[in-house]
């Protein structure tokens, strides 16, 4: 029989949760590295049992823990993250030119294909990764190159916190900074293409700029991975051709700013996302925490309330925060930043809290396990 | 013999049960000290200095003998009650935030 693991990152530690593949009844492990940031933590596909986190403090800096037997135990492994030559300068919020500055790891995307090979998206925005196994990591100069001069950090820093893989191009590789936009490459990192054509931003001198775009998240189905997904800081975007262009499919939505947005593990069309009322007021609308959910592309979306509070909620759900399973029917979760976890086993149509009291959550992945 | 004290998620970190003991060959200077350290422990480096800059992190400070060492030069001499093992030398997570 499946089972289910869930990996949660949050202000004040990780947590495991897990389950058999009923998902009614949850063990629940942690907190690891408790009093540390743990930002993401994410299993090889290669290797389920292979873990990793990114453990961050504002005292004592970054470090990658890594466990080869499913979080049961953990060692630190590298956490030197050194900017290629001189990293040069971004944009300030006021304008200005500031110096690149290594902040923490927003995000870690193992290989699809190497359990030692991962990915780590980090703050002042760049790209770096890891061949043997989080010991030593090196940086993808050449994304900076593609007009990091004027990026410049949206809120919460300038971070590059989306990395997606793509399964049928091992080259391919889209990553996702706010506030710079989508970028891409085709030659494993050699050279980066901003890809933000069709993205309009009110709050950019030029809101079709070619780089500028507060993106806060894109998704993809690996069985369609010219299909991307984007929630935007303002707008639900489609890209029906790897990002070569971009279409609005907000469509009905209530508002149509928010972090997350995730696809259905075994239908590409279906994809979720939970609205946020505004850029100032990051709690949902009306107080009822409620996911969306599009059958279609997006532009027709259902409300999914049943099982999630409808009055007096006033959390925000994160970008890395929401995750799907790969049973049928496909499992959906995601963590709020009033620390509780739900978790639907019927694709969103009823929901339930695994957790309610964790510190606030930051990240959200699930792994299903033979 | 030179003890240090360390911090409680540093000592979490590098899997360390109360005082570290450290020979440090030479003058007993904090950069000394913080490379010896290191040495013995690598998942310290990056914790307390930078990698590359080697300078001490903001919300890291250095005490010993009721005194704050944090802005002293790296290569000054420490207290003689540090350097024979009489007093610890304390790194301490400054008082910051939650």
């Amino acid at each position: 029989m499946n089972t289910v693991r869930v990996l949660v990152g949050t202000r004040k530690g990780a947590f495991v949760l897990t389950s058999d593949a009923k998902r009614a009844r949850w063990n629940i492990s942690g907190p690891y590295f408790g009093g540390w940031e743990i930002y993401h933590l994410k299993g090889s596909p290669a290797d389920p049992q292979r873990l990793y986190a990114s453990q961050s403090s504002g005292w004592f800096g970054q470090q990658i823990q890594r466990s080869n037997d499913g979080g049961q135990t953990w060692e630190p492994v590298g956490n030197k993250f050194v900017y290629d030559g001189v990293p040069g300068t971004h944009q300030w919020y006021d304008g200005t030119p500031h110096p690149w500055e290594f902040k923490r790891v927003w995000h870690l995307e193992p290989s699809l294909t190497d359990p030692d090979t991962i990915y780590a998206g980090v703050e002042d925005a760049a790209l770096f990764h890891s061949t043997d196994g989080g010991q030593t990591w090196q940086e993808f100069p050449e994304l900076r190159g593609a007009q990091g001069h004027l990026w410049q950090p949206g809120a919460g820093g300038m971070c590059l916190h989306t990395v997606v893989l793509d399964p049928s191009h091992p080259e391919r590789i889209f990553i996702a900074i706010s506030a710079a936009g989508t970028f891409r490459t085709d030659d494993a990192g050699k050279t980066w293409r901003p890809m933000n054509r069709g993205l309009r931003s009110e709050g950019i001198p030029n809101p079709h700029a070619e780089v500028g775009h507060c993106v806060h998240r894109i998704a993809m189905h690996p069985s369609r991975p010219h299909v991307l997904f984007m929630q935007k800081h303002w707008d639900v975007m489609r890209s029906s051709n790897a990002g070569e262009s971009w279409h609005e499919v907000s469509g009905n939505l209530p508002t149509d700013f928010g972090f997350p947005i995730e696809v259905h593990a075994h239908e590409p069309d279906t994809i979720y996302v939970v609205p946020i009322t505004s850029d100032s007021e990051h709690y949902p609308p009306e107080g009822k925490l409620r996911v969306y959910r599009s059958r279609t592309g997006g532009n027709e979306w259902e409300a999914l309330t049943q099982g999630l509070p409808q009055r007096d909620c006033y959390v925000n759900v994160l970008r890395d925060a929401m995750a799907v399973d790969a049973l049928d029917p496909c499992g959906l979760y995601f963590g709020t930043t009033g620390g509780q976890v739900y978790g639907s086993a019927d694709a969103g149509d009823s929901w339930a809290p695994i957790v309610r009291d964790l510190p606030p959550v930051l990240s959200v992945e699930v792994q299903t396990l033979p | 013999m030179i003890r240090v004290v360390l911090p409680t998620h540093l000592r979490t970190l590098a899997r360390i049960d109360g005082e570290v003991q450290l020979d440090v060959e030479g003058p007993a200077t904090l950069r000394a000290v913080l490379d010896a350290l290191e040495a013995c422990y690598p998942m310290l480096r990056g914790t307390i200095r930078d990698h590359v800059t080697q300078r001490r992190r903001a919300f890291v400070r250095f005490f010993a003998c009721a005194q704050d060492l944090s802005h002293v030069s790296p290569e000054a001499l420490l207290p003689d009650a540090v350097a024979i093992g009489t007093e610890p030398l304390l790194i301490v997570g400054a008082m910051a935030g939650g």
